[in-house]
């Protein structure tokens, strides 16, 4: 055997193994979920019942499907007008200077910070001053969490914009200038509509981030197992639950996690890939 | 200095008085330049690479001071007045300016695009208005019959030629004094140009241009008016006819004979 040959044999056997890992995750993980699904049926999606009590055991995934759908769109609405500012100021006003390095840097390490650290920082910062502020509950629920949730969203919301938004052609801006068109008319008439579909593309993966966040939620929800009563009530997400019940979990419970975890997967996947396809049709 | 062959216009529409404009301290893209246009009639800006042609010109609508750091010195008049006392916003919506490449905007409409100007400065028209701007600035540039029938379609599907035809209407719709074109032909195929150039000539009947173009024979074709700048200074100005059969100055005739540029 010569060693190209071998060279190829030795590639494709490890994209072989990866395929059979990823294969063998979702066949176990469904594997995983089939009793849940058995005994609840489609019913488990929208059904609120948490009930783990020996003998009448129910469980439903509509708190944390609406925990998570309220939480992230939440935190998108927080992060909207913050993250639009920001990728003008990155993206218009300051383009190639020092100072839009300088917070183009700073927004990157904000995507950096290990989630357990925001989780920290809700926990002992942002909490305490919504104490302050006489929130109920503690500091809990869905509004810190959100609050949280959007300032972690914000580097992905930001950083597509801001790119998109530098890559409208100079000459058009110029076009508009040459009528007479203020810096203000020129963004709202020339550079947001040609940027249109970037920025709502990034939003739109930002979300997908939201949706999936796990550690600092599931410090900063409540851990309640109920559809948020309220905006300032207490919750859970999909991710949250999982993380907070499955050390404990087995049986029917176990398997219902499990289902829940498959549907934040369908769920991310469906919206990230709206987002990649909006990407990809800009070109 | 005193020998330059610059001619004098009688009742210019533009004055141009010793203009210069440096980029950054010091360093004068455009030197002690003063000029003067008349009205209704093509003046072509002629010069080599760099000389500071699109500076000169867009120091007329005050294009150039999207730049930071510009230095500008020197008085220019638009109908006797002075454009640096004037709001820019205004001198802006006085003339119309044309580019390179066509340039009309990716996410408006045929009609939107030639309305553009009403729409960025905040003016609300009627509907029939604005029917009548855009079909008196497509006919202008000869366009109606092309898009009459696509006006709500993207200006974008244009042809080249049909684009930059269209950022003229554009340019016309606000009813400018003077029109400025910084080589509008050079991203058009010989056919697009050539149609471009017959449009220009006819719309001097109404409008002063000018043009800056590397293409000497197209000078030589359109323009009533040459001037000729090296290294920001203005070398000569003259009608193009004695500019191109008797150039006064040695480095036009050098560049007007091909030896540079
Ligand atoms: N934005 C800018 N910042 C700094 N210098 C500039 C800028 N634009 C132009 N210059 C300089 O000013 C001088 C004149 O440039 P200008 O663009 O006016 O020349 P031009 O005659 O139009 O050239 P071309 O025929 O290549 O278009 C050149 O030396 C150029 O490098
Ligand atoms: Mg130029």
């Amino acid at each position: 055997m010569n060693s190209d040959k071998i060279t190829r044999i030795v590639l494709y056997s490890f994209s072989f193994l990866i395929i059979l890992v990823a294969g063998g995750m979702v066949f176990s993980l469904v594997g995983g979920a089939i009793p849940a699904i058995k005994t609840f049926g489609l019913q488990f999606i929208w059904s609120n019942v948490w009930d783990p009590t020996e003998g009448s055991e129910n469980y439903g995934a509509l708190p944390f499907i609406a925990g998570t759908l309220i939480t992230s769109f939440v935190a998108l609405i927080l992060c909207l007008p913050l993250s639009l500012a920001t990728s003008l100021f990155l993206g218009e006003y300051f383009r190639n200077t020092r100072i839009a390095r300088i917070i183009g840097l700073m927004v990157d390490l904000l995507a950096g910070i290990p989630s357990i650290v925001y989780g920290l920082w809700g926990f002992y910062v942002l909490r305490p001053f919504l104490i302050d502020m006489g929130f109920e509950n503690q500091g809990f629920g869905v509004f810190t969490s959100s609050l949280i949730l959007a300032i972690m969203i914000i580097p992905y919301a930001t950083s597509l914009g801001n790119e998109i938004i530098s890559m409208v052609p100079n000459d058009l801006k110029e076009a508009a200038y040459s009528m007479g068109a203020t810096r203000m008319e020129v963004i709202s008439t020339v550079i947001l509509p040609t940027a249109r579909s970037g920025i709502f593309a990034g939003y739109i993966l930002a979300f997908g981030r939201a949706l999936g966040e796990t550690m600092a939620v599931t410090m900063l929800i409540g851990n309640s197992n109920r559809v948020p009563d309220s905006f300032f009530g207490t919750g859970n997400t999909m991710a949250s639950v999982i993380a907070n019940q499955f050390g404990e979990a087995d049986g029917l419970k176990l398997s219902s996690l499990i289902v829940i975890g498959l549907l934040l997967f369908l769920i991310t996947g469906i919206v990230n890939g709206i987002g990649k396809l909006i990407i990809k049709k800009m070109g | 200095m005193s020998e330059k062959n610059i001619i004098k216009i009688k009742d210019p529409i533009l004055s141009i008085q010793n203009l210069s404009v440096a980029y950054d301290k010091n360093n004068y893209a455009v030197k002690d330049v003063s000029v003067e246009v008349k009205k209704n009639t093509v003046t072509a800006i002629m010069g080599p690479s760099g000389c500071g042609k699109s500076t000169l010109l867009r120091a007329l609508n005050r294009m150039h001071e999207l730049y930071e750091n510009i230095e500008t010195k020197g008085t220019v008049l638009l109908n006797g007045q002075d454009i640096y006392k004037l709001p820019t916003i205004r001198v802006r919506r006085m003339t119309g300016m044309v580019f390179q490449r066509p340039n009309p905007f990716p996410t408006m409409s045929i009609y939107d695009n030639v309305i553009a100007g009403y729409k960025l400065n905040g003016i609300r028209l009627k509907k029939s208005e604005k029917d009548e701007i855009v079909e008196r600035s497509l006919r202008d540039v000869v366009l109606w019959e092309e898009v009459k029938d696509s006006l709500f379609k993207k200006g974008t599907f244009l042809s080249g030629g049909q684009q930059q035809r269209l950022c003229i209407a554009r340019a016309l719709a606000f009813g400018p004094e003077v029109i400025l074109l910084d080589e509008p032909t050079s991203a058009l195929d010989p056919v697009a140009t050539s149609k471009v150039e017959d449009l220009l000539t006819k719309l001097k009947e109404n409008y002063t241009i000018i043009l800056v173009t590397h293409n000497m024979a197209q000078a030589a074709r359109i323009s009533d008016y040459s001037l000729f700048m090296y290294l920001g200074e203005l070398v000569e100005y003259d009608k193009t006819k004695n500019m191109f059969t008797n150039p006064q100055d040695k480095r036009t005739e050098e560049y007007l004979t091909g030896k540079f540029g």
